[in-house]
């Protein structure tokens, strides 16, 4: 029998995450290239409403892993549902989208298995018969190919974008669903989870804007936050943040753009003195034209700018608004 | 707690093309700073004992004394150059291991590390303890029966959780505002306790890791950027022309 890779998908809200899609690309990238079959699985209170549709996509098999302990969502439960999953299934290779809620049981549940979790990957390599997963170390200064020296089961999660999901390849038939029921006996759930909520003053929609200017760390100071406002408002864009700015409080939280705020896809991002997290990355790399001003010619912004500026922001600024405000006085 | 390098040291590879060279400067892993203020608000409002733990070099005990100069009580320090190269699993086995006779109600850690970003440590941790944990933590307020803590979720979305003690939980920058330590505080840290763990003492609880990097390197790029070069007007000048005719956006 060959090796099984299985995918785990992420429903939210009652609906499908739709990174899970991008993992199930990513597992059928790794079935090609390894020869291994590939299966789904939908977890929660209502796993059979979701696994239709994921069957219909091209993987072997999807299980439904149902009980009602399952709803609402926490680690204990997950945990203990897939553990009797994968012990029953024995995949070789198990592939998540790294969400909140995936890095909030993952470590957990391989922990329970004794196996170990290469978390927040952005592909993988075939090479001579080893499997290697790419992720981001250091804020993304480098990149490291790391590979499991354990046995299996094998966990690793998948950055938000690492892989296309519209791309996701359609099954020629609908792939069989098996239900499976687990048990997870009384007090094994610690958690009690309220109801999910959403902040109710989150007043700037960011997803809409054509032209966004953001500031990072390099701004030093909230009162030079103002240049930066000064050249959005010339640009007639808005202003944006990465996190440690709204940390600050320098900015409100619902101008921060990043995995733990709003995800952009501006015409044009430029941005000032942001060094370039991976977690502020995530949230803005659909960007159609983003420019970087830094004065750090490492600073990992740099790897997915189309223009770069090294140099000091507060030497680059205020002329830029000049020229900006001379070109939109001519035309 | 860890220390990691400075954010915005100047970082190269080693001969082994599998780490960094350790000959650059050093600071405490931010969501670690947002976790030391935490637990100091909260024995700040309920009393109680902060330890600080770290493991690492002779150099991490600078986390240590810095944590202890803000306000814990003492501090564990395993130290070992060997740690820097454990995995997140055999991380918090060491930990385990180290407080194995300590009775605490509450584990802080940083939601991640800034150099390997695994963002595991703290919950491998509470199932190696047997703990409940909650993570991505932005509020925490003692109730009847145990801790409501605030999760965040992703999209601008929160949950309130409440969850018995003892429990780990990993915390969220900026969940409060850093304090700086005081005169005084540095002062007292001299005289703090601060244990050491050599790794013979938790050798036996830790194993091989379970992963391995490869190799680092300097990530290809996939795009093609262009430079834009030359005093700060002529580079407002080249920009308002690259944003007039080919972004068309002025």
């Amino acid at each position: 029998m060959p090796d099984t890779i299985l995918v785990v998908v992420e429903q939210r809200e009652g609906k499908l995450n739709r990174v899970s899609w991008e993992t199930i690309t990513a597992g059928q990238a790794i079935a090609a290239a390894t020869g291994w079959t590939l299966e789904a699985a939908v977890v929660g209170g209502n796993a059979s409403t979701f696994a239709a549709e994921v069957a219909a996509k091209k993987v072997a098999k999807v299980y439904a892993v149902e009980s009602p302990k399952l709803e609402p969502y926490t680690p204990d439960a997950f945990a203990a549902a897939l553990k009797q999953l994968l012990t029953a299934k024995q995949p070789k290779l198990v592939l998540m989208p790294h969400t909140y809620q995936v890095r909030d049981f993952v470590p957990k549940l391989a922990t329970a298995m004794g196996r170990a979790v290469i978390s927040d990957c952005i592909g993988f390599k075939h090479e001579n018969g080893k499997l290697v997963f790419t992720r981001q170390m250091f804020q993304g200064k480098f990149a490291a190919d790391v590979s499991f020296t354990s046995d299996a089961p094998w966990f690793a999660t998948f950055q938000n974008g690492a892989f296309r999901g519209d791309k996701a390849e359609a099954g020629a038939s609908a792939a069989p669903i098996e239900t499976v029921s687990v048990e997870i006996a009384d007090g094994v759930v610690r958690n009690k989870p309220q109801e999910v909520f959403k902040e109710a003053k989150q007043a700037v929609d960011l997803t809409q804007a054509e032209i966004i200017v953001s500031v990072g760390r390099g701004i030093k100071e909230q009162k030079n936050v103002e240049i930066a406002k000064q050249l959005a408002d010339a640009l007639g864009g808005d202003l944006a943040a990465s996190r440690p700015i709204c940390d600050n409080g320098w900015l409100p939280m619902d101008r921060q753009i990043g995995s733990s705020g709003q995800t952009v896809a501006p015409k044009l991002y430029l941005a000032l003195g942001i060094s370039g997290a991976i977690q502020h990355i995530v949230g803005m790399k659909g960007s159609r034209t983003i420019i970087a001003v830094n004065k750090d010619s490492e600073a990992p912004i740099f790897e997915i700018a189309d223009y770069a500026i090294v140099g000091n922001l507060f030497d680059i600024v205020p002329p830029l608004i000049e020229e900006v405000k001379k070109a939109r006085a001519g035309s | 707690m860890k220390q990691v390098p400075q954010k915005d040291a100047p970082l190269k590879l080693n001969e082994t093309a599998a780490w960094i060279r350790e000959d650059v400067s050093y600071e405490v892993n931010e969501p670690d700073a947002f976790a030391l203020e935490e637990a100091l608000r909260q024995k700040e409002k309920h009393g109680g004992e902060v330890v600080v733990i770290t493991s690492g070099p002779a150099r991490a005990q600078q986390v240590l004394r810095e944590a202890l100069a803000k306000g814990a009580d003492r501090a564990i320090h395993l130290e070992d150059n060997a740690f820097v190269g454990l995995d997140a699993f055999n991380t918090a086995k060491a930990f385990a291991a180290a407080i194995k006779d300590e009775t605490f109600d509450l584990v802080f850690t940083g939601l991640q590390s800034d150099d390997y970003g695994y963002a595991q440590t703290g919950v491998i941790l509470a199932e190696l303890l047997g703990w409940p944990h909650a993570t991505i933590i932005m509020q925490i307020e003692k109730t009847d029966g145990g801790i409501r803590v605030k999760r965040e979720l992703e999209a601008g979305f929160f949950q309130f959780v409440d969850m018995p003690l003892p429990a780990v939980l990993t915390i969220q920058s900026g969940i409060n505002k850093l304090r700086y330590a005081t005169l005084i505080g540095i002062k007292q840290a001299k005289n703090k306790p601060l244990r050491k763990v050599a790794l013979a003492e938790v050798q036996s609880a830790i194993g091989e890791n379970l992963q391995k990097i490869e190799r680092l390197y300097v990530p290809q790029k996939t795009k093609k950027t262009e430079h834009i070069e030359g005093t700060p007007s002529e580079i407002a000048k080249k920009l308002v022309d690259k944003l007039r005719n080919e972004l068309r956006v002025l």
